[in-house]
């Protein structure tokens, strides 16, 4: 046992003829805050239930919060709470009936259960609604709703598999603030997602997912130095010329990728006097990505 | 923060956190069944009048259908007055219909559309408790709107014996059987219209032969023999026994013996079938 609140070793999961998780190494330290990014059918979601003993791995061994999944996966569920992707709740209920009904599943005391529900109401800001029939909410406050469910017990790790998926960017931006608060209290957080401002805003640590495994990991600005380096150089033209500009930069041996209607030379600054003309800006998180995963993202 | 220095001041909360957390929770525990019962109570006290009048009205009205019209006809059967015999045979009917559908119609509808059972399941809850509080609940239920067609008959001149009180646990054992069924079939359906094959092919036939309105030895001998193998059959024995022919010590215990058997049967397949639906 490592003192991990995550280990996944080794991990294989399969659906038939596909391979949605393909040997997963993966270590969450207690305390932090882990963002898993990735594209779309990267594993994100299956590793997510994993983690909740929802899927089981064909090969290898997760342990959460010291419990060895799937026998002890009751134990650490009991420690963790979990926002789904999807909306999975009860419409026709209210939000603090539904709380009420978690509180107890979560095996909160009778005695501190209305105290519980309360706490969660106040922390995902959903006090006046409290008897609003779930229905009745916007999209946001589902969400808000969600993350309060997850929370109601205390738990020692929250998994949050995109939990801004969908929402305009005022309503994800009052997520991240609860997120942000969750970070700041210690709680262990895994957060999977697909939009790279989310994980740089949230994540101590980013581990990139890629066709079932992580293909990088480390701080933010870690990865951005170390996979797309401190500049990137946009080349803006007719798609002929930037064709063109690739099939150079190609012999050349930049590292390139498409930004739009621009072509984007990464690690810029080692190639100063020889690109062409064009816009200078920092390297983000999202040259990163696209360098290791070989995909665009939103 | 960085990392390391994140998991260090962590690492004194996480150790021995096995220790002050640990505890075992097995695989049926009442506190987990009893919490995703209280889920469904809590939806019933948003739903109960639908729920009640669908399940209430429809054998109520067989039996004033059937006890009135072809009592007028048929004077007794058996010996039993034949609004006697549709009355204690109908709250089969009515157990049929406030388990079965629910069993198959409602839980279908919580693990594919709503998918209140994937939010159960990141609690500490397992398939085993969720199946098992569905059961009890909807067999509950059961257990009280079976009685509805037995209160009208009485209001209607039947005279039951004291044993008549054993009538709501015979409806919520027979009732737990069948949403048992009923959960298994919601768990093996791939789409919800599948459900039109299972009533018309085996609700239908299992409560026409069930000794409900005529008996079954009215039937040809090897129609005869597959009915007795219908555990709403043995419901109806059952309560008939208890309400108006005497309790048959023998005979009953083996109808009580053939009730308990589908029904813990069904109950461990339900369980294997919807893990199988909701565990990858």
């Amino acid at each position: 046992m490592s003192g991990a609140a995550i280990s996944l070793r080794g991990v294989v999961k399969r659906f038939g003829p596909i391979t949605a998780v393909a040997g997963l190494d993966l270590e969450v330290p207690p305390g932090i805050c882990l963002g898993l990014l990735g594209p779309n059918g990267a594993g994100k979601s299956t590793t997510m239930r994993m983690l909740t003993a929802q899927a089981i791995p064909d090969e290898g061994a997760i342990s959460v919060l010291g419990w060895t999944l799937p026998g002890e996966s009751k134990q650490a569920r009991a420690e963790m709470g979990v926002v789904p992707q999807l909306d999975n709740l009860d419409v026709e209920l209210t939000c603090r009936q539904i709380l009420t009904v978690f509180a107890r599943l979560y095996r909160v005391p009778p005695d501190a259960r209305a105290g519980a529900v309360q706490r969660a109401l106040q922390i995902a800001n959903l006090t006046e609604r409290a008897e609003t029939r779930v229905d009745l909410l916007s999209g946001g406050m589902r969400r808000r709703l969600l993350i309060a469910r997850g929370l109601v017990h205390r738990p020692r790790l929250v998994l949050l598999d995109e939990p801004t998926v969908g929402l305009d960017p005022q309503v994800r931006q009052e997520l991240w603030s609860l997120i942000g608060a969750l970070r700041a209290e210690g709680t262990t957080v895994l957060m999977s997602t697909h939009y790279i401002e989310e994980a740089e805003r949230l994540a101590d640590t980013v581990a990139v997912m890629a066709r079932g495994l992580i293909v990088a990991r480390g701080r933010p600005a870690d990865l951005v130095r170390q996979h797309a380096g401190e500049q990137t150089h946009e080349v803006y033209g007719p798609p002929a010329r930037l064709e063109e500009l690739r099939a150079q930069g190609e012999r050349a041996g930049w590292a390139m990728r498409r930004s739009g209607p621009a072509l984007a030379i990464l690690h810029a600054e080692q190639h100063d006097g020889t690109l062409p003309e064009g816009v200078r800006r920092a390297a983000t998180l999202e040259d990163a990505f696209v360098v290791l995963t070989g995909e665009e993202i939103e | 923060m960085s990392e390391g220095d994140v998991a260090r001041s962590s690492s004194l909360a996480m150790s021995g956190g096995r220790k002050r957390h640990g505890r075992r929770l097995h695989r049926i525990e009442p506190k987990a069944v009893l919490g995703v019962m209280s889920r469904d109570a809590t939806v019933f006290t948003r739903n109960w009048k639908t729920t009640t009048f669908s399940s209430v009205v429809e054998p109520t009205i067989y039996l004033l259908a059937f006890g009135f019209g072809f009592g007028a006809l048929i004077t007794s059967i058996g010996g039993l007055d034949y609004k006697q015999y549709v009355g204690t045979g109908i709250v089969a009917t009515a157990v049929l219909f406030s388990s079965a559908f629910p069993g198959m119609y409602g839980t279908f509808l919580k693990y594919r559309f709503q998918r209140t059972y994937d939010a159960f399941l990141a609690a500490p809850v397992d398939t085993d408790e969720i199946v098992s509080a569905e059961v009890l609940w909807i067999g509950l239920r059961a257990g009280v709107y079976g009685n509805v067609p037995l209160l009208v008959a009485i209001a209607f001149g039947l005279d039951p014996r004291p044993t008549a009180v054993l009538v709501p646990f015979i409806c919520f054992l027979t009732g737990c059987a069948f949403v048992a069924f009923g959960i298994t079939l919601a768990a093996t359906a791939e789409s919800i219209d599948n459900f039109s094959y299972v009533t018309s092919g085996i609700l239908t036939p299992m409560f026409l032969t069930a000794g409900t309105f005529f008996p079954i030895s009215s039937f040809p001998a090897g129609i005869e023999a597959i009915a007795h193998l219908n555990p709403l059959y043995h419901c109806v024995q059952l309560v008939r026994d208890v309400v108006v022919l005497g309790v048959e010590p023998l005979a009953d215990l083996g109808h009580l013996a053939f009730l308990l058997a589908f029904g813990v049967a069904l109950w461990r397949v339900a369980i294997w079938r919807m893990r199988k639906r909701l565990i990858d």
